[in-house]
């Protein structure tokens, strides 16, 4: 009895400790919650909140991106770095530490009878390091270098430019030159997902199956010059960008010349009640080579000629239903050459034969029948902002072939589906650093695209994890 | 219990007895602030607009706390950080004192002042346009200002002073308005020049006792209540409340404003048709220790 009763008393210590522990925890979580997160090198600057510029960081709200277009200046005579404590150095890092688990279907395996097998894998990860730093070197005079590694730390530049704001005054003029981040309404930069597939837009990288054209991918940042210019309040915002055909890459790698141009238009609307939303459209147009010297067989860099077409537009809408729920719609209507349908374009990266890209060097014609690849896709992105602190978001993305580049190709070839929902809390939010709880599910399916001719992939990913930037 | 113990148990009644009035202080104000919250003044009207101050509970968390605070009265985390007179402090929304009003130097400004101020921001602070709002939540931060102090529970705005239509621009007009900037004393804060370098601009505090620099017309930056001839005659005519600027309406008639505005302008590094006359009149910055002109 007395043993039992010890026990018991045990056991409800341990209890009481468990509840006292779990109360201070909570305690300390609210206690040390505040209100919500930006790139901190700006935040620090203005002693703002990250929720000034960011609806989630970093996803930009309406002010952010009024911030961004009049080159990372809040417009209040105290925007050169002369103002600044000399101390103040505009440099961020992000890198987040993650939890993931994913299963992929219609892996190539020796060891299983079908050639395929399904393959699940978890563990801890890393993202890699962003090295985000920019600001201002003058009043309208602006950069942004963003160095950033893969999880092995091999370091590229993601972003390189300067720009030149309010040229003559006026907010129309605004120029950028170097390697920088198309003027997409929606930017895949600043997305809230993470996941392997879910943290892209498949709509900014499509490539139909069997397609050569890599020039294409909206979503990769693009070396180039911009011009944006913007009404006062931004709410009407247009741009054109004449970028190298190399997706970003550095060196003059592909055509000889070739050139794209990317193209937006938008203007916002006040709702009243409802908040002001935005609409506008979208559209890439260029060209990139289908023809290369080689030298040993080898695509010569840089050699690149027969350039061929292909296009990339479409609409986008930001739409807001008052200060919590909201949805972004971007459609896109795709199209290549009939060359790059056929397989011909970046012989450089990948002149093996077997590949899907091919030499167009002494080829004259396409197979009978030939025909530009088109197709046709959509993404909806709602929403819930439950507080600046605290994001509930959804992601819907379909792309269907509207028409194959070889005629007798299953209709559905290459089509994507993909769903995503996570959430993300920030549980303090200062003009200091950035800190979100991160937590995401993505789903992929693609048509036709497995390891055994006819089979679908598809793959699933569960991501947990801090996302956090200082 | 032994002493130890002893001393500690009255360490921590002294403390807490210490500490009670602050926090009864802090929870008696915003227990206040709510309550006001559910007033008719916690609401705004601009033109067609009515705002209400819950509806601006989520945007001002968002938008307005990390510097002018939770309580309003301007103590965000930021505010700290602010080194005057470089930066403006944030303002006190609990003493409902403005700069930027449409109404005589001391009353409590229209809603449109307020609604105008947050769109347009306040240069040479760390204040932005905040012209990406919607109309709509722009009334709302209005009504929620208003929640923060006393005044608006029992005071009326003032009436917002008549500016007579500008008159044309006139050679002997911007000399009257040089002769205004001398009688007025402008100078001593502003300079002879208007670089905000006069005798006394060294000296100036804002009702914070915080150092506040003089308005430099040479440097050519957005005046801080607005752009146009009509806003400059206003902030002189009505005065920058909380700062050293004074309103001049006692001193100035209001044909003088229009004088003065032209003359002003003369100052700013702007190709204006001010500048053009003033040219040929070959202006002279005063000299204030000057003998009076003989009669």
């Amino acid at each position: 009895m007395r043993m039992w009763a010890q026990s018991h008393l045990c056991q409800k210590q341990r209890m009481f400790s468990l509840l006292a522990a779990a109360f201070a925890l909570a305690f300390l979580i609210i206690g040390t919650s505040q209100s919500a997160s930006a790139i901190p090198a700006f935040a620090r600057k203005y002693g703002l909140r990250c929720s000034a510029c960011h609806e989630s960081w970093p996803m930009l709200n309406f002010f952010g991106q009024k911030f961004k277009d009049n080159g990372y200046q809040l417009m209040n005579d105290r925007d050169a770095p002369i103002w600044q404590n000399p101390g103040y150095w505009p440099v961020t890092f992000r890198i987040i530490p993650i939890w993931h688990r994913v299963s992929t279907a219609q892996v190539a395996t020796d060891q299983s009878a079908t050639g395929e097998q399904k393959i699940t894998q978890s563990g801890f990860d890393l993202s890699g390091l962003d090295f985000h730093t920019g600001g201002t070197l003058d009043k309208n005079i602006s950069f942004y270098v963003l160095p950033s590694s893969d999880a092995t730390a091999s370091f590229h530049f993601e972003t390189v430019m300067a720009r030149l704001d309010n040229i003559g005054g006026s907010s129309w003029f605004n120029i950028k030159l170097g390697k920088f981040e198309l003027d997409n309404l929606l930017s895949e930069k600043r997305i809230l997902t993470l996941t392997g597939n879910g943290g892209v837009y498949q709509l900014y990288h499509f490539i139909p199956q069997g397609d050569g054209n890599i020039w294409g991918q909206m979503g990769d940042n693009q070396l180039g010059l911009e011009w944006l210019g913007h009404s006062a309040n931004d709410r009407t915002r247009v741009s054109a960008a004449l970028l190298s055909s190399n997706d970003g890459q550095v060196g003059l790698p592909y055509g000889a010349e070739s050139y794209s141009g990317f193209f937006t238009a938008s203007q916002a609307f006040d709702f009243g009640k409802l908040g002001v939303s935005r609409f506008g459209a979208y559209a890439m147009v260029g060209e990139a080579p289908t023809i290369w010297l080689t030298s040993g067989g080898v695509g010569i860099p840089g050699s690149g000629t027969g350039n061929k077409g292909f296009s990339r537009e479409g609409f986008v809408g930001q739409i807001y239903f008052g200060e919590h729920a909201d949805v972004t719609v971007v459609t896109q209507h795709g199209e290549d050459s009939a060359w790059f349908g056929q397989g011909y374009g970046d012989f450089v990266d990948n002149p093996v034969a077997g590949t899907n890209f091919l030499n167009g060097y002494g080829v004259t014609s396409l197979p009978a029948g030939s025909r530009n690849p088109t197709w046709n896709g959509v993404l909806v992105e709602p929403h819930y902002v439950i507080s600046p602190q605290a994001i509930i978001l959804a992601r819907w993305e379909t792309i269907r072939m509207s028409q194959q580049s070889t005629p007798g190709t299953a209709s559905n070839l290459g089509n994507i589906s993909t769903y995503t929902v996570g959430a993300r809390f920030n549980p303090f939010m200062t003009p200091r650093a950035g800190f979100a709880y991160h937590a995401e599910y993505n789903w992929l399916h693609q048509d036709g695209t497995g390891v055994v001719p006819g089979t679908n992939i598809n793959t699933s990913e569960l991501l947990a994890g801090f996302d956090f930037d200082f | 219990m032994n002493s130890r113990l002893l001393r500690l148990t009255n360490a921590a009644v002294i403390v807490g007895f210490l500490a009670l009035p602050a926090l009864v202080q802090a929870q008696i104000s915003e227990y206040q602030e709510k309550q006001w919250l559910d007033t008719p003044a916690a609401t705004s009207h601009i033109g067609n607009l009515t705002g209400n101050a819950h509806a601006a509970t989520e945007p001002y968390r968002r938008y307005c706390t990390v510097c002018h605070g939770e309580l309003g009265d301007g103590n965000g985390e930021s505010a700290y950080w602010f080194d005057t007179p470089l930066f403006f402090k944030p303002r006190d929304f609990t003493t409902a004192v403005f700069k930027c009003r449409s109404t005589p130097t001391g009353t409590l400004p229209t809603d449109e002042d307020i609604y105008d101020s947050i769109g347009r921001g306040l240069d040479r602070s760390n204040m932005p346009p905040w012209n990406t709002f919607s109309a709509q939540m722009r009334a709302d931060l209005v009504a929620w200002i208003k929640h923060y102090s006393p005044r608006w529970q029992t005071e009326k705005p003032g009436e917002p002073i008549v500016i007579p239509p500008e008159p044309e621009v006139t050679a002997e007009r911007i000399k009257a308005g040089q002769d205004v900037f001398n009688r007025v004393q402008c100078w001593k804060c502003h300079g002879v020049e208007g670089r905000g370098n006069g005798p006394s601009a060294s000296t100036l505090q804002d009702d914070q006792g915080r150092p506040i620099l003089p308005y430099n017309f040479a440097e050519g930056g957005r005046f801080k209540c607005g752009t146009s001839d009509a806003d400059l005659y206003k902030i002189f005519m009505t005065g920058l409340d909380g700062t050293p600027m004074p309103s001049f309406s006692d001193n100035i008639k209001p044909e003088e404003a229009w004088d003065l505005v032209f003359f002003l302008r003369t100052l700013q590094p702007f190709h204006t048709k001010a500048k053009e006359l003033a040219k040929g009149l070959n202006l002279k910055p005063i000299n204030p220790n000057a003998p009076p002109p003989s009669q």
